[in-house]
């Protein structure tokens, strides 16, 4: 029997350039920024007074007794499942045959450290009994899988930054091995708060470019001094390509294949020998049966920290060889920001919109290009990808060594 | 500080309408929260917690299964705060 095929049939998203993929899609095209100055006050207390929020929040897309159990991330998912369900044509499909996969790097961090807070001022009686559905890691999960009532499987990865790439990369398998027919994949994230900030801020990640913030993520500049923490998320539906075919789905194209690989080097730091992505991107081609010559766009992890950009572009070009000069990357980081888990997510979902508007996303704020990168960024502008059959990868990378490569083809 | 009823059921309205999003003008004294109202054991405890703060009073948690219906919870406040 040959191996079952899997599409995408479905798109949703709430990221900091739009509520949904069309908003979010226009935004990153004309090569937007998400990025603003956080107006809490305690930005104070940090080097970072910036931040990329979603550009519509929750509170404007649903209702309010229902975001009060729900913490941001998991509203989030709700938000962007609900569209990518209605784009799928929200089908009455066999419950047993309905997955869902959906990621988050950190998990309900904001519940956790408000209800700490509560617990300090009113004692155990003031922390909320939705404290606990609130904080785990899979109740983005969880929660979309209620509402949908899929009974296949409910599914969270967790990779850091390449969670949101390891969730779909999950759910290609569970159709592929026949354990369901339909699933809503993606990643979500909700950290903007002093204490993950601080962290990051500890370790040099982030940018402080505070006189700035939409200049400061910068992928492959040679002033690039960090990322910029966004949030927010993406969904995709997939679904087994028969199964779509028989309802009449619309389909955009097909997720062939992924790699997975992990560094063994450091636990935040990448490898920079990039053999660890190398290798991630030859599993993907061959999982996928694609070859490099295939490969039109590279949706790039880039953040914008100095070490990785480059690691990563080494990487690229190693992988790809002379047909790294075919391939148009993109670094969307620079407008979105980084959403840690929700960020493998979100560019699978502007893979997809790329393959069928062929259309490569700029990459904005180089300034001046650093002369250690020697792969094909689109600047400042989208451009055009060609007509016939292609394919594009999108790869994620996460603290502990983590490496995702997703392949995605036209029909 | 005594309490009339009608004081602790708008009281107790406000609170549902709050914690479960049910329309004040349908919580009267004979619904019963989990069948009528479908304030669910989590939300429940909110809702306990939320009277134990505006009325004063405390509500045992081995009470708390007794509070079928909003009456119920009236008839307990009222007393208690007596």
């Amino acid at each position: 029997m040959s191996q079952r095929r899997v599409v995408v049939t479905g798109l949703g998203a709430t990221t900091p350039l739009g509520g949904d993929v069309a908003s979010t899609w226009a935004a990153l095209i004309a090569g937007k920024s998400g990025v603003r100055l956080l107006t809490e006050d305690w930005r104070e207390l940090l080097p970072v007074h910036f931040a990329a929020r979603v550009a519509i929040e929750p509170a404007d897309q649903m209702e309010r007794v229902e975001m009060r159990r729900l913490d941001r991330s998991e509203q989030f998912a709700l938000v962007a499942s609900r569209e990518a369900w209605k784009d799928a044509g929200a089908p009455d499909v066999d419950k047993e045959r309905l997955g869902v996969v959906i990621a988050s790097g950190i998990g309900g961090v904001i519940t956790l450290l408000d209800q700490f807070d509560n617990l300090k001022e009113k004692g155990a009686r003031g922390v909320s009994p939705h404290t606990v559905p609130m904080l785990m890691p899979n109740g983005p999960a969880a929660n979309v899988g209620l509402e949908l009532q899929a009974r296949a499987g409910v599914h969270t990865p967790v990779s850091a930054c390449a969670s949101g790439a390891e969730a779909i990369g999950y759910a290609l398998e569970m159709i592929r091995t026949n354990r369901a027919d339909i699933i809503v994949s993606g990643g979500v994230e909700a950290a903007i708060h002093q204490l993950p900030m601080a962290g990051f801020a500890a370790m040099k990640a982030l940018s402080t470019r505070n006189d700035a913030p939409e200049r400061a993520s910068r992928p492959y500049d040679a002033d690039r001094d960090g990322f910029v923490l966004g949030e927010g998320g993406g969904v995709l539906v997939l679904e087994e390509y028969e199964h779509a075919k028989a309802r009449g789905a619309k389909i955009y194209c097909e997720l062939v294949g992924q790699g997975l690989s992990s560094d063994g080097y450091h636990i935040a730091a990448p490898d920079p020998d990039g053999s660890g992505v190398r290798r991630a991107i030859k599993f993907a081609l061959a999982n996928a049966n694609l070859s490099t010559k295939d490969i039109v766009h590279l949706n790039a992890h880039a953040t914008s920290t100095p070490a990785g950009d480059v690691a990563e572009a080494n990487a690229l070009r190693l992988a790809l060889g002379k047909d790294a000069d075919h391939v148009a990357v993109s670094a969307t980081k620079s407008m979105t920001g980084h959403l840690l888990g929700g960020a493998g997510a979100i560019e699978s979902v502007f893979i997809v919109k790329a393959l069928q508007e062929r259309l490569a996303p700029p990459t904005i704020n180089i300034e001046n290009l650093d002369p250690a990168v020697t792969i094909d960024v689109v600047r400042d502008t989208a451009r055009s990808l060609p007509s016939g059959q292609i394919a594009a990868l999108n790869d994620s990378f996460g603290f502990g060594g983590h490496n995702v490569v997703l392949a995605f083809a036209t029909l | 500080m005594a309490l009339s009823a009608a004081d602790v059921l708008a009281g107790i309205k406000e609170i549902v309408e709050e914690v479960a999003g049910i329309p004040a003008a349908s919580i009267e004294l004979d619904k019963n929260f989990t069948d009528d109202l479908e304030v669910d054991s989590l939300s429940m405890v909110e809702v306990v917690v939320a009277c134990e703060e505006r009325f004063g009073v405390k509500i045992p948690d081995e009470k708390v299964t007794d509070l079928a219906t909003v009456g119920d919870a009236v008839n307990f406040i009222v007393n208690a705060a007596a």
